[in-house]
């Protein structure tokens, strides 16, 4: 017997390790509350579950978190699931949420869907939309039955759900003895800088291999300072050490559709351009007229960025 | 110690990809296919442990269509000794938990002491395939790390999450994805592409591994629906006549975007 209403949707909300939600917790109980009555798990800290409330949570699950990578995670996800019997699971497509997602979908033999931009309903049940090579395509899909497991992208969701009254439950989970591997130390990553969040920001400056080193790409952190946006870069800026791995945009990093797309130095290539050309206008300064990225910049400047940019940066400054 | 390396074959990243609008696949016959570039990054981690102790043996095993073969023999060429081909009709539009089943299989069947993945293949792209893998084996999976070190019982590494890096280790037999942040492959020498000639490539079918593509107790996810996007075209291009700069500006106050 449960007392959940038949349209519920559990979320599972990531947790950083300095002991918040994660930021796609806002996200995900907003596309849950489109689709249905957002329940939440959290596995760790009940202090979280009011935080969760506020973002929509109906209801707020909370197991004890266990030792070893992942393992207690899915062991909650599983109790959670068999415990609300929801019409869908939404997860982070974080590195820590889609790899429990895809563990909880192999344990209870449900069909995976990832890196979702969004969720709805048809007349069979929840389906998922998903952006494939790099927005090229839209696609939905659907599994053939039972509850679909679905992880969504980050910083891809702008529903929010109304905070609710917190209804906080703990939950017993049984061990899986399931084999994990150890964390031996953490790290919390220092997010030292004020400025927006790549994932999700409504405007990113970008810097590629055309910055020609780590002290002078600070010209990409002055512009996007001036603009407000978040800073970004090419695979070859971060290969040359330019700047952390976590700002690649594309392909194999992270995929941005903001209003405003600046690319200082960058050719375009086909994997960074995956990451980006669904950005609403996108800039492009480059000192070489063929470069690729100019076939998808609405304004597209040939020239040295170490001139374009600071003239650029006096130009806005003046007019603020 | 025995290290079966995944890869898998994928569109050239480096030319237009095409999905059939009729079946929700990638094209495979239009563009050129490789081996995907995190595949032989994995294989790297594989072979300089093997360069280092040399009573390893190094297999590469892949899930792809008949045509693949090349990708597989680039992987001989490289340094591994022999390779695993799964092929079958059926496993054509596999999703992933069907994918994680037969490379389970597969594993199960040929051993290992270390499976080595890639943590993000570039066209499915779902980041998913080594978790789901372990959980199959009950196995432990020490996945996304970036610096890697193995031992005769153990293997451990950096893991850049989203929130936070950490060092996790696990006990063998184990799974292991690896980013992008690892060397890239070396190249295969002269000598390599010679001995690839001869070196084993054993072919698996799903009747062979004991999966059924269609089971009826497994859900799977499928595509209802797919829509081309229009391509994005050029917009204004300037060439800097030293005005660039205010010009943009301008733009970009015209737009609201600044
Ligand atoms: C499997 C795979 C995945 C990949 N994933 C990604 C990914 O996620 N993201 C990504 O970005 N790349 C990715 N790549 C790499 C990609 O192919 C390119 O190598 C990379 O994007 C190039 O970066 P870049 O444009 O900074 O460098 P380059 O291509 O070297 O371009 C530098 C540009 O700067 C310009 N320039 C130089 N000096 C100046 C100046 N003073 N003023 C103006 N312009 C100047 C040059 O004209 C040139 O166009 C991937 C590749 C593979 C194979
Ligand atoms: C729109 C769309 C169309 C698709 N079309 C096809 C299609 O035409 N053909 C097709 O095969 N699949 C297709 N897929 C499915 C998808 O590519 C498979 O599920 C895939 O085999 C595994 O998913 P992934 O690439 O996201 O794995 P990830 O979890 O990103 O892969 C991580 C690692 O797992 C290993 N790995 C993954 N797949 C294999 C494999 N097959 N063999 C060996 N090692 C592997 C590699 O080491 C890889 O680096 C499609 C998916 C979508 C969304």
């Amino acid at each position: 017997m449960t007392d959940f209403s038949a349209d519920s949707i559990l979320v599972l909300l990531d947790a950083t390790p300095s002991g918040k939600l994660a930021n796609s917790a806002a996200e995900l109980l907003g596309a849950a509350g489109t689709i249905g009555t957002p329940i939440a798990l959290i596995v760790g800290s009940a202090q979280l579950a009011e935080d969760a409330a506020n973002l929509g949570a109906a209801t707020v699950l909370v197991a004890e978190p266990g030792d070893g990578l992942t393992i207690p995670t899915v062991d909650a996800l599983a109790a959670a699931l068999e415990l609300v019997r929801p019409d869908a699971v939404l997860v982070a497509h974080s590195v820590e949420g889609r790899e429990a997602a895809a563990r909880l979908a192999v344990r209870t033999r449900s069909g995976l869907a990832v890196d979702a931009i969004g969720v709805s309903r048809d007349d069979e049940g929840v389906v998922a939309h998903h952006l494939v090579y790099g927005g090229a395509y839209s696609v939905t899909s659907a599994v053939t039955f039972g509850v679909p497991i679905i992880t969504m992208r980050q910083g891809a969701i702008n529903a929010r759900a109304e905070a609710a009254a917190p209804d906080v439950r703990k939950i017993d989970v049984t061990a899986s003895g399931k084999p994990a591997a150890s964390i031996d130390s953490v790290d919390a990553a220092v997010i030292a800088s004020t400025r927006p969040e790549l994932r999700g920001a409504a405007k990113v400056v970008a810097g590629g291999r055309g910055l020609g080193s780590a002290e002078q790409f600070a010209l990409v952190d002055r512009l996007a300072d001036v603009l407000g946006a978040a800073v970004g870069a090419s695979r070859a800026a971060v290969d040359a050490g330019y700047i952390a791995q976590s700002h690649q945009v594309g392909q194999t990093g992270v995929s941005v559709a903001p209003e405003l797309y600046v690319a200082l130095g960058i050719s375009g290539a086909i994997q960074h351009r995956a990451g980006m050309q669904t950005a609403k206008t996108i800039v492009a300064i480059n000192k070489d007229a063929d470069a690729p990225i100019f076939e998808i910049a609405d304004y597209g400047v040939v020239g040295d960025i170490f001139t374009v940019v600071p003239q650029l940066i006096a130009a806005l400054e003046a007019k603020k | 110690m025995k290290i079966v390396v995944l890869v898998k074959e994928v569109p050239d990243t480096y030319a237009d990809r095409k999905l059939s609008l009729e079946t929700g696949l990638a094209k495979r016959d239009g563009g050129e296919n490789v081996l995907d570039e995190i595949g032989e990054r994995a294989l790297e981690v594989a072979l300089s442990y093997a360069d280092k102790h040399p009573d390893t043996e190094v297999v590469v095993m892949s899930m792809s269509p008949a045509t693949a073969i090349a990708t597989l023999t680039k992987g001989l060429a490289m340094g591994a000794a022999s390779a695993v081909h799964i092929v079958d009709e059926t496993l054509l539009g596999a999703d992933l938990g069907l994918t994680a089943e037969v490379l389970a299989s597969a594993l199960r069947k040929k051993g290992f002491d270390l499976v080595v993945a890639g943590n993000l293949s570039t066209d499915g792209s779902g980041g998913v395939l080594p978790a789901m893998l372990a959980e199959l084996l009950e196995v432990p999976a020490a996945t996304a790390l970036s610096t890697v070190e193995i031992d005769e019982h153990r293997v451990s590494g950096t893991r850049a999450s989203d929130s936070a890096t950490m060092t996790i280790s696990a006990l063998l037999p184990a799974v292991i994805s690896i980013t992008e942040a690892l060397p890239d492959a070396r190249f295969p020498s002269f000598k390599g592409i010679m001995a690839a000639k001869r070196k084993p490539i054993e072919m698996l079918s799903l009747a062979g591994l004991g999966v059924d593509a269609e089971r009826p107790d497994g859900a799977r996810s499928i595509i209802i629906d797919i829509t081309e996007k229009s391509a994005r075209k050029a917009g204004v291009k300037i060439t800097d006549q030293g005005d660039a700069g205010e010009k943009l500006a301008v733009f970009l106050l015209e737009n609201r975007l600044a």
